[in-house]
């Protein structure tokens, strides 16, 4: 039982990982199709941030605490400068952005090489975030639960965004029917570059909370990159809630199956699932119901 | 589907007359085709030396693998960013018969590496029928072509299109090499197979040897390009165009384009494992390193570099691409990834066509105040 519980624990920390990548991805991919292969840089940004700040402030809690805002300004910032660059003349040709982003990815991967050394890096968390926390017999451990709550805090704030402010039923309405909102007075260019911000912000903030689980290095947004993609191709674009559920679902599968066989066997097997899953719905999880034959 | 056929890609201006004459046109292809054979088989392995010859026959794999891709994403438009697994199933096929047949030939039943890794000393179910040359090679086809046609099937039949479908291939390259990573005692891991002595009783260390090698994968690039050729000029060719421009409007018409899909898919697909089979006695190691995620982008850049719809632009695209990577990337680490991410952005984001368009859109600039004299910018040269 305890075995069970500590896999699931494992299993939602690997999805809460995932779901904090994806997220960002949901919003790039989903509203304008943009498959930006670039975002795993973006991660990398974030997460370089945190070690610049950690470097320049000494001390560990404060740096993680600034970082989390500032790793999403300065991924945001790349993100916009990107759309802005590159991006917005390819919206006719979504499919091709796949492959320039791709190229942008490795001139930010090695520009981090050049500018940080190819080694990897470490920051320390702070002592708050590297004890465990026992309950009924299961270890969780505490850096764990902060990811998880920040995904699920990412998650929140985001769905309010969507939901209440002007801006998010902006967004709402180009994701919708992007030539109905153009005609009805939305600036869908400016809606657009404002999604990628904040999408790309949102992989900064995923950035922070990677420094605590793992090493920074150039290659470091490369691991995570399609299996987020997976997510949200799972989850389907059109809404949030396909992707936090198959974040936590495929977290769990891979943990599961990794006790179960070995971790290489795992990623075939998840893989295979998700095939599966397509041949049942081709279009994902959740899918916004239009007539277009598309 | 009655209109006459065109070898040139429909985005490269829409009634373009070569100039010269229907007689020329019609041997202008073929008298490339020619010099790119004689140029290959005829001046190459003279000019060149054996280190340098040895390089090309890399490239060429590397072309191979790009005429697959002019295939299935030039003119079907299904970004296949999966031909590493086809690559690697193929390679990986040849690599496991050469070194069944280096064990034989050494009085052993194992491959070296699996006694250096101290397996149970037996081989696998999954190695014993690669002893057998006729089914070895055999398998570097179809093999690929079987799990590209199973992956296709599903995708294609339920619809799953454009970025779902590259991002799913993407994922199949992830899953394999990490799959050959994992399996270090059956698969040799990261280091993958390497060291061979001999190719169907051939000593590979020789030169000869090596040449002959360069000249079987020349041979086989140049049927598969005068074979593509013919398939683009075919009913199907122009079936397959119509499919990426306009899918609907294909199945209206009575066709099933996830058929059209799956044949292009699954011929890119025996076309890399061919490719992989030819790479593994011409360069003399197959590694996960050389199929994952990475590499099999690689595949993809030369052909959108030097033009994804025509199979001459896409192939030598692939062999600068190549070149460009293994003359730069040595000198110039740091250098040649900005290159390449740059290569990428250029190509793909400016130039969609690649050079092979440039060629086109200058003779396109050129003939054109000549047929309309009335145009208002055309000026009297």
């Amino acid at each position: 039982m305890t075995v069970v519980l500590n896999q699931s624990f494992t299993g939602i920390s690997i999805g809460a990982v995932l779901l904090l990548i994806a997220l960002g991805l949901t919003l790039t991919f989903g509203q304008m199709g943009v498959i930006n292969m670039a975002h795993g840089e973006f991660i990398m940004a974030g997460a370089y941030t945190t070690y610049v700040l950690q470097q320049s402030l000494g001390g560990a809690g404060l740096p993680l605490l600034l970082a989390l805002p500032l790793a999403f300004l300065v991924a945001g910032a790349l993100g916009a400068l990107l759309e802005w660059l590159v991006v917005r003349r390819l919206y006719a040709r979504p499919l091709d952005t796949l492959l320039v982003t791709w190229g942008v990815s490795l001139m930010l991967q090695q520009l981090a090489r050049d500018v940080f050394g190819a080694p990897n890096v470490q920051t320390r968390a702070p002592e708050l975030l590297t004890g465990n926390v026992s309950v009924a017999g299961v270890t969780f451990a505490t850096n764990r639960l902060f990811i998880l709550g920040l995904a699920l805090l990412s998650v929140l704030g985001l769905t309010l965004l969507l939901r209440l402010t002007p801006l998010g039923r902006r967004i709402r309405a180009v994701v919708q029917n992007r030539d109905l909102a153009e005609v009805s007075g939305i600036a869908t260019a400016r809606v657009d570059r404002t999604t990628f911000f904040l999408g790309s912000g949102l992989a900064g903030v995923a950035g922070v909370a990677l420094t605590l689980v793992g090493p920074i290095g150039p290659t470091m947004g490369t691991n995570f990159i399609v299996d987020a993609f997976l997510v949200v191709v799972v989850g389907g674009v059109a809404q949030l809630k396909g992707s936090v559920i198959t974040a936590f679902a495929l977290g769990v599968l891979q943990s599961v199956l990794e006790y179960s066989t070995t971790v290489s066997i795992a990623k075939v097997f998840v893989l295979v699932a998700i095939v599966a899953f397509l041949q049942w719905r081709p279009q994902g999880l959740y899918t916004l119901r239009t007539r277009s034959l598309a | 589907m009655t209109t006459t056929l065109s070898p040139s890609p429909p985005s490269a201006g829409a009634a373009r007359k070569p100039a010269g004459g229907p007689l020329a046109a019609r041997f202008r292809v073929p008298g490339a085709f020619v010099l790119g054979a004689v140029l290959l088989v005829g001046v190459a392995p003279l000019v060149l030396s054996d280190f340098r010859l040895s390089l090309l026959a890399k490239y060429l794999c590397y072309a191979i693998v790009a005429v697959g891709v002019s295939l299935a994403w030039g003119r079907g438009g299904l970004l296949v960013l999966g031909q590493g697994v086809f690559f690697g199933l193929g390679g990986y096929a040849m690599a496991m018969h050469l070194k069944l047949a280096d064990a034989a030939a050494a009085g052993s039943t194992l491959p070296d590496f699996m006694q250096l890794y101290g397996t149970s000393g037996a081989l696998p179910w999954w190695w014993a029928p690669f002893a057998h040359p006729a089914f070895a090679l055999a398998m570097t086809v179809l093999l690929p072509m079987a799990v590209a046609a199973l992956l296709g099937l599903c995708v294609f039949r339920r619809r799953v299109k454009g970025a779902y479908f590259a991002i799913l291939s993407q994922a199949l390259a992830a899953a394999l090499s990490i799959w050959l990573i994992g399996q270090q005692a059956t698969t040799g891991g990261t280091n993958g197979l390497t060291d061979f002595q001999g190719f169907f009783g051939y000593d590979l260390d020789d030169p000869v040897n090596q040449r002959m090698v360069y000249f079987v994968i020349a041979a086989v690039l140049l049927l598969l390009m005068a074979a593509v050729r013919q398939l683009f000029v075919s009913r199907y060719g122009e079936l397959l165009v119509a499919v990426r421009d306009a899918e609907e409007r294909v199945r209206f018409l009575g066709y099933d384009p996830a058929a059209v899909k799956l044949v292009a898919y699954v011929g890119a697909a025996g076309m890399a494992g061919l490719a992989g089979a030819l790479f593994v006695p011409a360069v003399g190691i197959i590694s996960p390193a050389l199929i994952g995620i990475v590499p099999s982008i690689g595949f993809v850049i030369g052909a959108a570099v030097g033009g994804r719809a025509s199979l001459l632009g896409a192939v030598l695209g692939a062999i600068a691409v190549a070149w460009a990577q293994s003359t730069l990337s040595d000198a110039f680490p740091a250098a040649w990834t900005y290159l390449q991410g740059l290569l990428f952005v250029v190509a793909v984001g400016f130039l969609p066509g690649g050079l092979a368009s440039l060629a086109s859109a200058v003779r396109a600039r050129r003939a054109r105040p000549r047929t309309t004299p009335p145009a208002p910018t055309g000026g009297t040269a």
